[in-house]
Order: C-alpha cells, then sequence, then structure tokens
C-alpha cells in the first residue's frame, strides 16, 4: 500500500465532479433504452399526476418514474406484478447518489403477460358473478331494430348486414366505434351505454338486440374489448347483446360477459334474426293445417249429425205407444165403468133378496115350515125307531133258531165219525197183522234157503276149533289141534295130524265162507226161534 | 271472435306464432267442441294475418348513429357500408 500509493499519476475529483461525470456518461450512454421488467411498488398515479414504482427482475431493480403528460397516453397502464417493456432514459439524481428510468412508453411484455392480466382480470369479473349463467338475457325471437356497436367501414358491417339482409330485412343502427386504439374502449362503452339509454319510443329506435363487432387481430388488437369499462358496460345494458370479436379462437372478456357469444360477426347476425323463408313457410304449413282441422272437424261434427238424425225415430213412431196406451186405457176405462155398475148392480140386488127374507111374513112362513118339518121328522123317527127294534128281534130269532139246528146236526156228525173210527181201527190191525205174518214166512223160507245146514245136507262138513270158531284154511290148523267136525246130522270131535295140503283142501275152504251166514242163521234158530212165533 | 283484432296486432311475432300452433294442434287433436272450433278457427286466422303481416313488411333500413362533440347520439343519417 505504501509502496503503490505514490506512483499514482490520477487528478484527485472532487464528489462533485465525480457525481456530475457520472452524470453526464450514464445519461449520455443510456439516454435511449428498452428495459423488461416487473412492476413492482405500483401504488397508482401519485396526486401530482406523476406515477412511481419499480421495475425489477429476479437480480435487481430500478426506480421508474412516468411523468404525468405520459402517463396519460399510456396504451397499457402499469399494474403491480405487470411484465412490460419501457422505453425511456436513465437519469441519476448525484444528491441522492441514485439514478432511475423515466419512462416515456411503456406496453406489455408479450403474449403471456397480456394473457396473465387478461386471467386476472377475468378472475376478477367472475368473482363479482358477472359471467353467471343467469345473468344472461334471452335474444327476442324477432328484432324489430338491431343496434350494432362496429367501426362503420370495413368487412365486419358488410358481412353483418348482408346476413341480416339474407335472413330477415331489419331496421339496423349502427353506432360508429373505433374498434382499437387508445380511446377504442371508451367509444365501445359509451356505445353500449348509449343504446340503453335511447327512450323506446324516442326520434332514434331503442334496438331490441345489440351486436358488438370487430373482425380479427392480434390479442392487442383486441385489447380494448378486455377492458373492464367496456365488459362492466356490456353487464350493465339491459338490451340482450350478443359478442362477436375477432376469430372464434379469440376470447375476450365482452365474449364472457355478453348473453351470446358469436364466434364471428356474421354468426352474430344470424344469432339475432330468423330466416324470414322459413317462417313465411312454417306459418303456410300452420295455416294449411289448421284450414284443414277445421274441415275435418265440420265433417265429423256432420257425420254424427247424420248419424243422430238416422237414429232419430219418426214422429208416427214415437206417437205410437202413448196412442195405444191411451187406447187400452179408455178402453179399460169403459170396462171397468160397467164392471162397476155391474157389481154394484149385483149387490143390491143380493141386499134386497136378504131384505125380502127378513120381511116378517117371510120369518113366519118359515117358521111354520120350520115347525111343520120337526113334527114330520119326529113321526117318521118313531116309526123309524119300531121298525129297528122289529128288525132286531127277527134276527136275533133267526140266530137263535140256526143255531139249534147247528147242534143237533154237529152231534149226529160226531156219532157217524166214531163208527167210522171203529170200523177204521179195525180193518188196520187185521191189515197189519196179515202184512206182518206174511212177512214172517218170507224170512223164514229165506232164512231156511241161505242155511249152512242146508250146505250140510248137500255133503259138505264145518269144521270148528275147540272154543266152536269155524276155521276157513287148512292153514288156520297147527297139527295135534282138537277140531269139531259138523255134519247135516251132527258133530265129530277129532284131532288133526300134521300140515295143511294147499291143493287138496281148496274145495273145503270155500265150503265155509259160503256157509258163514249159514252158521249166523244156525244160531239163531237155536237161540228161541221157536219162541217169536 | 270474442277476441277484437286488435289484442292481436299487439302480440308480438313469436307469441302470435306460439298461440297459432296451439290452436291447430288443438284443431287436430278435435278434442274441442265445434262452436269453440269455429271460435278458435277464426282467432287462428286473424293470428296468422298478423303474421303475415309482421313477416312481409319487414324491410331492410340501415342507418348510422350521428353523435354530438360528447359522444351523446344527435340523430341518425343513412349508412352505405359498401
Amino acid at each position: 500500500m505504501a509502496e503503490s500509493s505514490p506512483t499514482t499519476n490520477a487528478p484527485e475529483l472532487s464528489v462533485t465532479e465525480l457525481s456530475s461525470a457520472l452524470k453526464r456518461t450514464i445519461e449520455d450512454r443510456f439516454g435511449y433504452v428498452r428495459v423488461r421488467g416487473e412492476v413492482s411498488n405500483y401504488r397508482g398515479p401519485h396526486s401530482s399526476g406523476h406515477a412511481y414504482f419499480s421495475l425489477k427482475d429476479q437480480g435487481a431493480r430500478i426506480d421508474a418514474v412516468v411523468w404525468k403528460g405520459v402517463f396519460a397516453r399510456l396504451r397499457v397502464r402499469p399494474e403491480e406484478g405487470m411484465e412490460v417493456i419501457a422505453t425511456g432514459k436513465i437519469t441519476t439524481f448525484p444528491g441522492k447518489s441514485a439514478y432511475q428510468i423515466v419512462i416515456e412508453a411503456m406496453e406489455p411484455a408479450g403474449i403471456g403477460a397480456l394473457m396473465a392480466l387478461l386471467e386476472a382480470r377475468r378472475v376478477k369479473l367472475a368473482a363479482e358473478g358477472l359471467f353467471d349463467a343467469g345473468r344472461k338475457q334471452l335474444l327476442p325471437y324477432l328484432p324489430s331494430v338491431i343496434g350494432v356497436v362496429t367501426s362503420p367501414t370495413g368487412a365486419v358491417i358488410r358481412d353483418i348486414l348482408h346476413r341480416l339482409a339474407d335472413r330477415f330485412p331489419v331496421h339496423v343502427l349502427v353506432w360508429p366505434v373505433r374498434v382499437q386504439g387508445e380511446t377504442s374502449a371508451a367509444e365501445v362503452a359509451n356505445a353500449i351505454a348509449g343504446f340503453n339509454a335511447l327512450e323506446p319510443d324516442g326520434a332514434i329506435p331503442r334496438p331490441d338486440v345489440l351486436i358488438i363487432a370487430r373482425g380479427g387481430g392480434s390479442l392487442e388488437d383486441l385489447w380494448s374489448f378486455n377492458e373492464e369499462i367496456v365488459a362492466r358496460a356490456a353487464a350493465e345494458s339491459l338490451i340482450p347483446l350478443v359478442s362477436a370479436i375477432g376469430h372464434e379462437t379469440d376470447w375476450t372478456l365482452i365474449d364472457h360477459i355478453a348473453d351470446v357469444r358469436a364466434p364471428t360477426p356474421t354468426a352474430a347476425a344470424e344469432l339475432s334474426v330468423p330466416v324470414r323463408a322459413e317462417l313465411l313457410a312454417n306459418l303456410a304449413d300452420l295455416d294449411a293445417r289448421r284450414r284443414g282441422a277445421i274441415l275435418r272437424v265440420a265433417e265429423r261434427a256432420r257425420a254424427s249429425l247424420r248419424a243422430s238424425a238416422r237414429a232419430l225415430p219418426s214422429g208416427e213412431a214415437i206417437l205410437a205407444v202413448p196412442r195405444q196406451r191411451l187406447d187400452r186405457a179408455s178402453a179399460a176405462l169403459a170396462a171397468s165403468a160397467r164392471a162397476g155398475f155391474d157389481r154394484r148392480a149385483i149387490a143390491l140386488e143380493r141386499l134386497s133378496r136378504r131384505l125380502v127374507a127378513r120381511s116378517p111374513q117371510a120369518l113366519l112362513a118359515s117358521a111354520v115350515a120350520r115347525q111343520k118339518g120337526a113334527a114330520r121328522s119326529f113321526a117318521r123317527a118313531v116309526a123309524l125307531d119300531r121298525e129297528r127294534r122289529r128288525e132286531q128281534l127277527a134276527r136275533v130269532a133267526a140266530r137263535l133258531t140256526a143255531a139249534l139246528a147247528a147242534r143237533s146236526r154237529f152231534d149226529v156228525q160226531q156219532l157217524a165219525r166214531t163208527a167210522q173210527a171203529q170200523i177204521r181201527l179195525r180193518r188196520a190191525l187185521q191189515g197189519a197183522i196179515t202184512q206182518r205174518r206174511a212177512r214172517l214166512a218170507a224170512a223164514a223160507q229165506f232164512l231156511n234157503a241161505v242155511s249152512y245146514r242146508n250146505v250140510l245136507k248137500r255133503g259138505f262138513a264145518l269144521v270148528r276149533d275147540g272154543e266152536g270158531t269155524p276155521l276157513r284154511n287148512a292153514a288156520a290148523i297147527g297139527a295135534g289141534q282138537p277140531i269139531r267136525i259138523e255134519f247135516a246130522d251132527g258133530e265129530v270131535t277129532a284131532t288133526a295130524h300134521g300140515r295143511a295140503r294147499p291143493d287138496s283142501i281148496n274145495p273145503l275152504t270155500k265150503s265155509p265162507t259160503a256157509s258163514r251166514p249159514a252158521k249166523a242163521a244156525k244160531r239163531e234158530p237155536s237161540g228161541g226161534q221157536g219162541s217169536l212165533f | 271472435m270474442t277476441d277484437t283484432p286488435a289484442d292481436i296486432a299487439k302480440l308480438p311475432f313469436e307469441a302470435a306464432l306460439a298461440e297459432l300452433e296451439a290452436i291447430v294442434e288443438k284443431l287436430e287433436k278435435g278434442a274441442v267442441a265445434l262452436e269453440e272450433s269455429i271460435k278458435i278457427y277464426e282467432r287462428g286466422e286473424a293470428l296468422k294475418a298478423h303474421c303475415d303481416k309482421l313477416l312481409k313488411n319487414a324491410e331492410m333500413r340501415i342507418e348510422k348513429i350521428t353523435l354530438s362533440a360528447d359522444g351523446k347520439p344527435k340523430g341518425t343519417e343513412p349508412l352505405d357500408a359498401g
């Protein structure tokens, strides 16, 4: 340090000299600059009319001032946070060691900045409810006057007028405005308010619908229609409003507020009026239908009248039934009158007959008659009684006689019957004895015929064992067995020798068999045959 | 019949057309009595005539607002938009 200071030959400057030198240098060097930055610390114009704020970016900031005269001419007013490109010069304040930019002109820094600004306004107005669907007014179906806010020259108004003429000829009022530039927004807002201020029946007719139109352009060109004054004038319009700003893809603030947003000016004309030819056709069609319908109504009425007329009965037919009833009733009236008369005549006749019957002469006559009748019937009764008794007596006498006769007849019969019985008894006894005798003889004869003794007489003998039991077979006789042999003339006892020889004794064995009944028969006679007889 | 044409004359086109449509529909349904049918038929006639007049009398008229210095409308003049 000590070494360097003596070697310098730089002149010494006062602060003022330095500051003045800096001022000159800077203002010469930066007499005209364009600087891009964000508006900061902006609080609106000062009461003096000048505006003070800063421009900044990420790394630095610079004070900025807009003098009153310049501020009024700015196309875009500075807003806090707005990215701008400012044109101006740099000046310094030597007394403060400060510098600043004096802005001569300012514009938004590109589309992005404008879009951001537009978005901020849109959000703000939306928050106020100016875009609400409920605020939208319906367009009149058939407006008689249409107000158009646009430039009176150029393609836009021509397009609108042509399309209106094609669809529906109408009274058009054009409110001429500039559609871009510094005064544009104020003129458009004034036009909208001015149309609304017209008296409905004034010298200038009040439009039924407004069209706010502008042809296509850049965002900056359309910027007037993004201004808040235009948006608010549109929102306050009591006349239904159609907006048609730029091309279909361009959306401006007024498009959000308008009752109907048309994509193009031509479309705005189409939305504003119907097609007259179509209406005429529609009307003609309706009228034809109306005529046809009334004809059908009449035809239906006529048909039902005809049907009713057919169904209506003739006068004769209507009267027939009542007339018949009348006839029948009058006939019945005569008949019933006559019947009533007859009935009364009969009743009278009956009464008079009863009256006659109750007269004194009649009563006397009937009493006499009754008395005579009673006497006659008494005599008849006496005679009758006498006769009845006589008959009874005769009947009893007859029965008595008959009974006596019957009794004697019975006795005779009984005697005869007894005698007969005796005879029959005797005969029966005799018959029985004779019969039994004959049977006895027959039996004796038979017995005799079959007796084994007859066999014995023919030379045969009967062999028995010791106990007297007849022996039939030679085999039944054992050797040495005692046997008894009976012959016709008597019996011998013997003893058997040896065994039987089948062949020789065969005839013998038959014989006892044949004689067996005879043996039984023989015993019986020996038992007491004689005692039977 | 009971409605005078005067009340129809004040009707906007759209209202007159809507009423005419309603009348035609009613007649076509045939649900109205004959007398009523004739009545509304005649009203339909008047409505149709009114609509016709509104449509056929329309003519193109193009005017420009003339403004005073303070931006207020002074009057109109014909506009030739070319």
